[in-house]
């Protein structure tokens, strides 16, 4: 299966500009289907991106994160070429990992 | 005849085992408990905050405490959105020591949409997407240097993002 991750990390003098695009249904819980009945929440919970050994960003979703989510963030002391791990667990313990290098 | 003599050590091997956990237990209670509550505040899913249906509940169980406004946050946020579905919304501030920022949408059957974790060298900008029920604030509360900060932005929407 394809992964579900999509992440563009570009250097950027200082700075590494990380933007994170993942296919997920995040549904609450609160939508009904076509014969009424509630879709069961299931929706991302955690998602960790990781450069050298240390965490640089965690995200921590509810259900109001919307579905497919996208995320930028930035941060220091990232070069071009180091690996930038990303990683999620949802609430039904569902996961995906990816590595991607920096650009 | 050789019962006695067989149980015995057995007994008090047991009780040897016995005490030593307790007291393994004992020690435990007081040199880890401090860690175990950090690392609580630091690392776990706060899954209450995200379960509570009252936004101010919301950010009382996650900080422990309420926020003050400042200036020094810039929230974006459309005025309008027309899809509740989508809402892109995002933050940067100008405050130091950033350890956190958070996203709350009041009228959200669950307000607490996300918490964003900002190890030191991460800048504290965050760009996301959200759903909202309805027209509501979108509050952002950032920690700073252990105090708590927010900034508001009322988004009119024209349809819910929850389906109904």
């Amino acid at each position: 299966m394809a992964s579900s991750i999509r992440v563009r990390a570009i250097a950027n003098g200082e700075t590494t500009d990380v933007q994170t695009l993942i296919q997920h249904p995040m549904d609450s819980g609160f939508v009904k289907d076509d014969k009424g009945e509630f879709i069961p929440a299931h929706f991302i919970q955690e998602l960790t991106f990781e450069h050298d050994g240390k965490k640089v960003f965690v995200a921590d979703w509810g259900t109001a994160v919307s579905k497919d989510p996208y995320v930028k963030f930035s941060f220091k002391g990232g070069n071009k070429g180091d690996d930038l791990k990303v990683s999620w667990i949802d609430n039904k313990g569902e996961s995906d990992t990816a590595t991607v290098k920096i650009q | 005849m050789t019962t006695p003599f067989n149980s015995l050590p057995v007994t008090r091997r047991l009780i040897l085992k016995g005490t030593g956990t307790i007291a393994l237990a004992g020690l435990g209670m007081i040199s880890f408990r401090p860690v175990a509550a950090l690392a609580a505040a630091n690392d776990k899913y706060p899954d209450d905050a995200f379960k509570q249906k009252d936004g101010n509940e919301a950010i009382k169980l996650l900080y422990g405490r309420t926020a003050e406004p400042s200036d020094k946050i810039k929230l974006d946020a459309p005025e309008i959105a027309e899809n509740g579905a989508v809402v892109s919304v995002s933050v940067s501030t100008a405050l130091a020591d950033v350890t956190t920022i958070s996203f709350v949408v009041p009228e959200n059957p669950n307000p607490l949409a996300a918490y964003y974790r900002i190890p030191p060298g991460t800048m504290p900008n965050v760009a996301n997407r959200l759903k909202m029920a309805k027209t509501s604030n979108v509050i952002v509360i950032v920690e700073a240097g252990g105090k708590l900060y927010s900034a508001a932005r009322e988004v009119k929407v024209t349809i819910g993002g929850c389906g109904g």
